[in-house]
């Protein structure tokens, strides 16, 4: 019955600090956005440096694979020793994780690219910036959108342990939980918007590279 | 015949690939407006290679390529390939846009007015019979010779005089690839356009060329029209690449009867005594005659049935002369005299020259061993049987058959 009274608790929770939940949940979501979108702004033009050439695509790969093997909480701290306590900490760290899924799938999506598709259209008399965003990045999108959509669910993982470092979002109701004593029903409000976030923020971005997909037979 | 402009001119052109490949080597070569220009030879002989460097897909490691007398390296590479029809083997549509698309890209990045680009998709598509509202599909729901149609209207949209094609119809079944052979080649002949097309199949390099440019590791063999490379390949490699069929069928075209005719026929003067007559069949082992007078004009022949009937009150040639006979004049094409002498079941047929003396006999024998050459491909027949030795043609399909044992089929 324990249970149930969790949930009770848990609506109880939700009625009296809802506007609290839901501020922390936007500023969760915006970290994660934040993070994810920077990734994004550096690493598709570099994975398309390095789909150009493909001699440097195994040192940068190579570089933002090793980002990715560290441990968050370890990345975490790292960074803080930099950046300091605060959410400027929270977003380079997700910056960090995000890059790796960005650029590889940007990569990725550019390399194949059908060969002579990018022939003909030079033999057509495009130029190689009018190859790149009219043929190159349409057909690239899909999967450059997959990458995104990798990059902001493991993102929103990364955003709920930065609560550590005092960036708020709803790891910081969840670490709350545990310092209480029975704070099992606070836990849960902010464990269950961070999993309905990543849910949701996968279906939406899942549609979305689905649209973007070039037509194939 | 359209007026001979240079459009393209190779001069001295040379590609080395990094790796010191050779592909090209010293080509010299013109390519006049209107022509359909085949390039024709091995794999990795250096066509598409060659091809290549006309678009400025591939910079020449040597020498100068003009195009309309212009030096294409001082030109902008972009402005000349919108200038320039491309279609490859594998198509190369885009697949994110739509027919109307692909079709218009040209023009589209030539900033043609959209009503302008609209119309000439219309027009375009029309022209290779497809339904107009194929123009809002996407490549992938057309077959692969619609998108080959495609592909070829694609290369004309912006009103381009020269259209490269590197094998572009290598890929498809046959019926599908003599319909676009034909639109190629009407696009050629009706529009004016100049087509330089890259194959290795010679069927179709001669089907559609009026210049066949023959090339082997970086050089051009030869470089002439199609009939001219059936008639006098350049060497024993051109004749290889052309095959013994289509040599036997191209000799058969230009082959006068004399060339292969028996030049010992059997013959008697009218004057002689039938007994003269039958003793000469039996030497020679025929069953009919020639007769010609002192002169050697042709006058009839005797067959052994007449002369075995008529022996008791006839005595001299004369007597029984059929001058009913069929001959053909010593100049006529062998294709035509072929088709005459198997229609009408003969065993042989006299030939004469234009004032009418007989000249030699072309035999049924004759013709089945050229038939059997052209089917076979057989020319290794054993030579210099006696009675040819005066036969110009050394790959003469007529085998060692003598004179009389023809007469005898
Ligand atoms: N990019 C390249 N780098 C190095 N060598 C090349 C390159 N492209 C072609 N070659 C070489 O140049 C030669 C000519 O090639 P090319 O593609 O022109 O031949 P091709 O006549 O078109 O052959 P195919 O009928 O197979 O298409 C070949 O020996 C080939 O290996
Ligand atoms: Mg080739």
């Amino acid at each position: 019955m324990t249970n149930l009274s969790t949930w009770e608790q848990f609506w109880y929770y939700l009625a009296n600090n809802g506007s609290y939940v839901l501020s922390q949940f936007t500023r969760h979501f915006l970290i994660s956005i934040y993070g994810v979108l920077i990734a994004a702004i550096v690493g598709i033009p570099v994975g398309i440096l390095i789909a150009r050439r493909r001699r440097l695509s195994a040192v940068v790969i190579g570089a933002a694979n090793v980002i990715q093997t560290v441990p968050s909480l370890a990345m975490l701290s790292i960074v803080m020793l930099g950046l300091g306590l605060g959410v400027n900490t929270v977003i380079f760290t997700v910056f960090l994780y995000s890059l790796l899924p960005i650029l590889k799938n940007t990569y990725t999506g550019m390399t194949s690219v059908d060969k002579t598709i990018l022939d003909s259209g030079k033999g057509m008399g495009m130029t190689s910036f009018q190859i790149l965003y009219m043929v190159e990045l349409p057909l690239a999108l899909s999967v450059i959108m997959a990458g995104i959509r990798n990059a902001l669910v493991v993102a929103i993982g990364i955003t709920a342990i930065g609560a550590f470092v005092g960036a708020g979002g709803l790891g910081d109701i969840i670490v709350r939980g545990t310092n209480a004593t029975g704070g099992g029903a606070i836990i849960l409000a902010g464990a269950l918007p961070t999993a309905l976030m990543a849910i949701v923020s996968d279906l939406v971005l899942g549609f979305l590279q689905r649209r973007l997909e070039p037509k194939k037979a | 015949m359209p007026e001979k402009n240079p459009i393209v001119t190779f001069k001295d052109i040379e590609k080395v690939y990094r790796g010191g490949n050779v592909a090209i080597e010293h080509v010299n070569l013109t390519i006049n407006q209107g022509d359909f220009v085949c390039f024709i030879g091995r794999s990795g002989s250096g066509k598409t290679t060659a091809m290549r460097m006309i678009n400025r897909m591939l910079e020449p490691s040597g020498g100068v390529i003009l195009y309309n007398g212009e030096d294409i390296h001082k030109t902008d590479a972009v402005k000349l390939r919108r200038q320039i029809g491309y279609v490859i083997q594998n198509i190369g549509l885009m697949p994110h846009m739509t027919i109307y698309e692909n079709i218009t890209l040209v023009p589209k990045l030539l900033k043609w007015p959209e009503e302008k680009r609209r119309k000439k998709a219309e027009e375009l598509i029309k022209l290779v019979e497809l339904p107009e509202d194929f123009l809002e599909r996407y490549p992938s729901e057309l077959s692969g010779g619609q998108q080959q149609r495609v592909g070829v209207i694609r290369a004309l949209a912006a009103d381009q005089d020269l259209i490269l094609m590197d094998e572009p119809f290598g890929a498809l079944d046959p019926i599908t690839r003599e319909s676009l052979q034909e639109l190629v080649k009407h696009l050629q002949e009706k529009l004016g356009k100049t087509v330089v097309f890259v194959t290795h199949d010679m069927d179709e390099a001669l089907k559609l060329a009026t210049q066949i440019v023959v090339m082997d590791s970086g050089h051009v063999i030869q470089n002439a029209t199609p009939s001219e490379i059936l008639q006098h390949p350049a060497n024993s490699f051109v004749e290889e690449l052309i095959g013994e069929d289509r040599l036997m069928q191209a000799r058969a075209d230009v082959t006068t009867v004399s060339e292969i005719m028996l030049k010992n026929p059997v013959s008697i003067t009218p004057g002689r005594s039938l007994v003269e007559a039958i003793r000469l069949m039996r030497k020679r082992r025929v069953d009919t005659l020639l007769v010609t007078d002192d002169d050697n004009y042709l006058k009839g022949y005797i067959d052994i049935e007449t002369l075995d009937k008529s022996y008791r009150h006839a005595t001299s040639v004369s007597d029984i002369l059929n001058t009913k006979i069929f001959y053909v004049v010593d100049d006529t094409l062998l294709r035509d005299t072929v088709d005459r002498i198997l229609k009408r079941g003969l065993k042989y047929v006299p030939v004469v020259d234009h004032a009418g003396k007989l000249r030699g006999i072309v035999t049924r024998a004759a013709i089945v061993d050229m038939v059997y050459d052209t089917i076979w491909g057989d020319s290794d027949a054993e030579e210099g049987a006696p009675g040819l030795e005066n036969t110009e043609n050394k790959d003469n399909p007529t085998k060692s058959d003598s004179a009389s044992s023809s007469k005898e089929v």
